[in-house]
């Protein structure tokens, strides 16, 4: 059995009887065991309820017939609620907690027969774009350990670059997992906001937060949207009626004969890395070479939307994360003098420093007499930020960037100045705030790390991302390079 | 501009050490810098976005489907007792 192995390719094998789940779990669980020490991909693993589900799919199997993952091992990031084993978000405020019920999504994927692998390493509470906030110490980059997977989704990143799971979820509020993909080679979407429920997402910025796949290969990707979409009534953010997608088809129509893709000249900066423009123009060329037309395009107030992001999702944080009280769950201080102390200092042990920064930042843009000045004009920027994009697709059906303006930094690198941090999420941010899907695959290198080639459709077109990047994965071999020493 | 940053960490109920509250002032106040650049648009007719897709809010049925289960959702809590959340005394 080759570790190696796309999710689909392991259906398939599944199906076809060759190989049972629990041989599948076996593999990854001793990829994991000889590995993980070096990648820091998995803060939490059981062994024996991984092998109990994989048991109980192959007789699943064996009775009914296959679900649509059935067998199939996903890692799941951290930050989802899972009934089995501790959800903590990398935070020392949430150590030891088990949830009392599962994520809405972690329900689907158990109904779709799949077999969740422990939790991944993240950024406390997902602030963070390279992993270096989670109390557990960052993962580690597969194709250099010196370097950072990206962050915030960098542990299910990392997990699937080195095939310590065939595929992962992530969650995306500003590109956590876009960025984490681009810098780790593999691919990463995130759907259409409202596609996917939040429900027992622990939550980051509630209008921006959106969960995906995280997978070696864009059918794969397609085949965990599939089983993660639709309506949730419990979550009044999910769109009901949401225009469907099918997935797979998507997939398999890989023509770009036609193909209007907008090239948007805000993305295409000073500063970034001149081997990432280099692979995204060689991309762009391959694509033209397929038939597509490139179009230049300008997204006006590109340059504002860090700016916007970093007063909305601070703010929808702060308030977010006012739950953590030391009261109803999470750290509680020890003998509090008071009510009012038992909060101040819960929240000091139990919250790191970079959490603290983004809820103070919240509470001071939502504070009386700065609401007019900081919120709501992040707000009015944000509708101007969507107009942009409305307008481009007026005249292309994709658009196509690079994700991340540097490949894979060095760990520790960008640790001292918080704001050098947040401009490295600078091509991903403007589709949380427009809420459009992106998908982030492998089109190169620089430096000799991954360079990713980000694609932005319009919402409810995942299609259209999906048949674009299946385009140009048959017509290149960059997801199939693999970071040497993990065989 | 410059943060108080004692009075936000106060408004949201985090204790700062010196330490911190002396890391934080400068840091905050630089990100709060950067964030001041949205001052150059002229935004006066502009309406905000709260959600991206200008979805109503939905309403479900008012059918009561929630099963009592306090036992579980209490299970994480710090100090309960008999089914309450046990927090320092509030009134004298």
């Amino acid at each position: 059995m080759m570790p190696f192995t796309p999710l689909h390719a392991w259906k398939d094998q599944l199906d076809s009887g060759a190989v049972s789940a629990a041989d599948v779990a076996r593999l990854y669980l001793d990829r994991i065991g000889a590995y993980n020490d070096r990648l820091n991909a998995f803060v939490h693993l059981d062994a024996a309820h991984v092998l109990d589900q994989a048991a109980a799919s192959d007789s699943h199997r064996a009775k009914h017939g296959p679900r649509p993952l059935e067998g199939l091992p996903i890692a799941i990031k951290d930050i989802f609620c899972t009934q089995d084993g501790p959800t903590q978000c990398c935070s020392p405020i949430l150590k030891g907690f088990h949830a009392p019920y599962d994520a809405h999504v972690i329900t689907l994927l158990k109904q779709a027969g799949a077999v969740l692998v422990g939790k991944t390493n993240m950024d406390e509470f997902a602030m963070g774009s390279s992993n270096e906030t989670s109390m557990f110490g960052p993962a580690r980059n597969p194709w250099d350990e010196a370097c950072t997977p990206g962050g915030s989704s960098g542990g299910s990143a990392s997990a699937v670059a080195a095939a310590l799971a065939p595929a992962a979820l992530g969650t995306d509020t500003g590109g956590s997992i876009r960025q984490p993909a681009a810098l780790t080679g593999i691919v990463g979407m995130k759907p259409t906001y409202g596609r996917v429920s939040r429900r027992g997402i622990v939550a980051f910025a509630s209008s921006l937060d959106q969960a995906g796949p995280m997978t070696a290969c864009v059918r794969d990707a397609a085949m965990l949207a599939a089983a993660i979409s639709g309506h949730d009534p419990m979550d009044a953010t999910s769109v009901a009626g949401a225009p469907a997608v099918d997935w797979l088809a998507a997939c398999d129509r890989r023509d770009m004969k036609g193909l209007r893709i907008g090239r948007p000249r805000e993305y295409f900066v000073d500063g970034m890395h001149p081997g990432v423009r280099a692979a995204i123009d060689a991309a762009l060329a391959e694509c033209e070479k397929l038939g597509a037309t490139i179009v230049d395009i300008s997204l006006p107030h590109t340059e504002y939307a860090v700016a916007a992001y970093y007063v909305i999702a601070p703010s929808e944080a702060s308030a977010n994360l006012a739950r953590y009280d030391g009261v109803r769950f999470g750290h509680r201080s020890e003998n509090p003098a008071d009510l009012f102390d038992l909060y101040t200092r819960s929240r000091d042990e139990g919250f790191g420093a970079e959490v603290k920064r983004r809820i103070l930042t919240g509470t001071f843009a939502l504070s009386s007499g700065y609401y007019d000045a900081y919120y709501r004009k992040a707000q009015q920027v944000r509708t101007l930020i969507r107009q942009d994009f409305l307008t481009a697709f007026e005249t292309v059906d994709v658009i196509a960037t690079p994700t991340s303006p540097v490949p894979a930094f060095r760990l520790g690198e960008k640790t001292d100045d918080p704001l050098t941090m947040y401009l490295s999420d600078i091509f991903t941010i403007a589709l949380n705030l427009a809420g459009l899907p992106g998908l982030s695959q492998p089109c190169g290198f620089a430096d000799d790390l991954p360079v990713g080639l980000q694609w932005i459709a319009p919402a409810w077109r995942e299609d259209a991302l999906l048949s674009a990047a299946a385009a140009f994965e048959a017509a290149t071999d960059w997801h199939a390079k693999r970071p040497e020493g993990w065989a | 501009m410059q943060i108080d940053v004692r009075k936000v960490a106060s408004l949201a109920r985090i204790r700062l050490t010196d330490d911190e509250a002396e890391a934080l002032g400068p840091q905050l106040n630089h990100i709060l810098e950067y964030v001041d650049s949205l001052r150059k648009l002229d935004t006066s007719d502009v309406p905000p976005t709260a959600h991206p897709h200008d979805a109503a809010m939905p309403l479900r049925a008012d059918i009561a489907a929630n099963p009592n289960r306090r036992e579980a959702l209490q299970q994480p809590a710090p100090a309960t007792e008999s089914g309450l959340y046990v927090v320092p005394k509030v009134i004298e």
